[in-house]
């Protein structure tokens, strides 16, 4: 492939909406309320349009070797290249927001780069994205404002979830050898630029959140290489169950 | 401890110049949460420019056992509808 380094990028940016737009489709029907549960599968929808413009894109420069379905649905896991923090379960509602409120943070920051990639396909997309991408992270960051200023039970449940989940916030600013060299073209975003901004911005909600910005030294990382936790595989398995039972299958 | 959120009204203009218009109802735990609400469950499909929501407690309804009295007098009086004028051929929609 020529552009190998371009297509191992977009995957990497891809992966990571495809991996959470699938974890919140999971609660179709069983969210905490009905508005809630709209909202999120909203979410989950912006997510995957935003996948498919990545995925057409990637297609593309693999000379369509392999459609943007192929992308989606037919790798092995160990060629998924999300972060371990999105393929977290969503447990409770209390980690499912908690999941979104760390990843919007940095999604944000990272789209408003992306909108000067010298890549047009790239800076159009993030673009188009803009707009959902800070809608996320408002709707995000207000539910961590509410359960940590809530009750005594909210406040506990997303004070564990923060705690528990902030050893995947590192890895989000990891950069394989792919990133580093898209970075280089002025293409890719160089996130290390902004990972204090992100650390204050997610640090200001959880104070005005009355909650703790947890100490922890020890980060957890790998999805960038393709070795993640036990959740991806069974996640995996729902979302290919179709394609592999019914190959090229289209509705 | 009440465990249900209230309900609201939805209102949407859908084009700017058109009035707002009652979409349904929903259930929130204050003002802000029900704007939003309102934005993912009435306007995801680019229904709409302006949202109002209104706690429904607030709203003050007739009493349908008034109705007799409410809207029948309006009714016979055929004079009080605009019905004896001549309109020319020209003018459509009327």
């Amino acid at each position: 492939m020529k552009n190998e380094n371009l297509y191992k990028y977009i995957l990497g940016i891809a992966d990571n909406n495809l991996i959470l737009g699938q974890r919140l489709g999971e609660l179709c029907g069983h969210g905490p309320s009905l508005e809630t549960d709209i909202a999120c599968t909203n979410i989950s929808l912006d997510l995957l349009g935003q996948v498919r413009s990545y995925f057409q894109y990637a297609a593309l420069i693999a000379n369509n070797e392999s459609s943007e379905d192929d992308i989606a649905m037919l790798r092995p896991e160990r060629e998924y290249v999300n972060i371990l923090l999105v393929e977290q379960p969503n447990t409770d509602f209390a980690y499912t927001m908690a999941k979104q409120f760390l990843f919007d943070a940095y999604h944000y920051l990272f789209i408003q780069k992306l909108q000067s990639s010298k890549d047009e396909t790239l800076s159009a997309i993030a673009n188009k994205a803009i707009k959902e991408v800070s809608y996320h992270y408002r709707f995000s960051s207000d539910w961590i404002k509410r359960l940590g200023d809530g009750t005594e039970e909210s406040h506990d449940r997303i004070q564990n979830a923060i705690n528990d989940l902030w050893t995947y916030t590192n890895e989000l600013f990891s950069q394989t050898e792919a990133d580093k060299a898209m970075i280089a073209e002025g293409i890719g975003v160089d996130t290390v630029v902004f990972k204090e901004d992100y650390y204050n911005k997610v640090s200001e909600v959880l104070k005005e959140a009355t909650l703790e910005i947890p100490e922890s030294k020890y980060f957890q990382k790998g999805g960038k290489e393709g070795i993640h936790t036990e959740h991806l595989g069974h996640l995996l398995s729902e979302l290919q169950y179709m394609q592999r039972t019914y190959p090229n299958m289209k509705w | 401890m009440k465990k249900e959120w209230p309900l609201w009204e939805v209102f949407v203009r859908s084009k700017n110049g058109l009035e707002h218009r009652h979409f349904g109802s929903l259930h929130a735990a204050d003002a802000k949460m029900a704007l939003e609400n309102a934005r993912d469950v009435y306007t995801r499909r680019n229904e709409g420019v302006s949202i109002w929501v209104v706690e429904s407690k607030h709203i003050t309804a007739s009493n349908p056992e008034n109705n007799g009295e409410l809207f029948e007098p309006a009714q016979n009086k055929v004079y009080r509808h605009p019905t004896f004028y001549d309109l020319p051929d020209e003018i459509k929609h009327m």
